[in-house]
């Protein structure tokens, strides 16, 4: 088990909203954020992958499997409460089964994220195979 | 939604991201582990499955598997249909297959 905690910073959000080319103003404004109810800046939900990864990548190096013949298989996420800038997000993270098929082995990490009211925000799997 | 990744896309969503895995940023590092040269990250190739769907906050759920690597400078076709499926396809190459996104009622 893994936990790490992830500051979400406003610019933080915008680098990464701009990085995969997200325009929807409630994720760079924080005015039009505002005005949609929000109290700054919204994170887009594949930002799950930015906050809770200080939490997966440690659980991966704990599980010992072999990272230079790791690629990343699959990925699930389930979003509840949004995020926006000045959130805490809490994830912890473990392995959740670990199986061998085809002569590869799957390793798949679980987590779970929160906010600083220990809200569910969001819940992720993690599929990593190594070859 | 079509997309095409520029020369210096993996930069970006490794700086946005913090995934510096050498695989998505060094041609001579990718081609040493058997890669035809820096290819994407599979999340970014993800966040735009997430992006074809709209609005992005009303997303309740995306899972995908992956499957090709894809590679920078070329053009990404995302396909969704009505029941929430998603593909992504960069020429011969399916990148994202059996994609499943549900949208909040």
């Amino acid at each position: 088990m893994s936990t790490a905690t992830y500051a979400v910073g406003r610019e933080k959000v915008r680098e990464y909203a701009h990085a995969v080319g997200e325009t929807d103003p409630r994720y760079l404004d924080p005015e039009a954020a505002r005005e949609a109810g929000f109290a700054d800046v919204v994170a887009p939900p594949m930002f799950a992958a930015v906050y809770a990864g200080p939490a997966v990548f440690p659980a991966i190096m704990e599980s010992g499997l072999d990272f230079s013949r790791m690629v990343h298989g699959a990925q699930e996420f389930t979003w509840h409460e949004p995020v926006v800038a000045g959130d805490e997000i809490t994830t912890q993270a473990s392995l959740e089964s670990q199986s061998e098929r085809g002569g590869l082995e799957f390793y798949v990490f679980r987590s779970v994220s929160t906010n600083q009211r220990r809200e569910l925000v969001s819940e992720g799997l993690w599929t990593n195979i190594v070859r | 939604m079509k997309v095409t990744p520029d020369r210096y896309l993996t930069y970006r969503y490794a700086g946005a991201s913090g995934d510096f895995n050498p695989i998505h940023l060094d041609d001579e590092f990718a081609r040493s582990v058997g890669l035809p040269g820096k290819i994407l990250h599979g999340l970014w190739t993800m966040a735009q499955c997430a992006r074809a769907q709209g609005d992005g906050l009303a997303l309740r759920s995306l899972s995908v598997q992956f499957r090709g690597m894809g590679v920078p400078e070329e053009e990404i076709t995302i396909t969704t249909t009505a029941d929430g499926n998603v593909e992504a396809v960069q020429g011969e190459n399916r990148l994202v297959r059996r994609g499943k996104a549900v949208v909040r009622e």
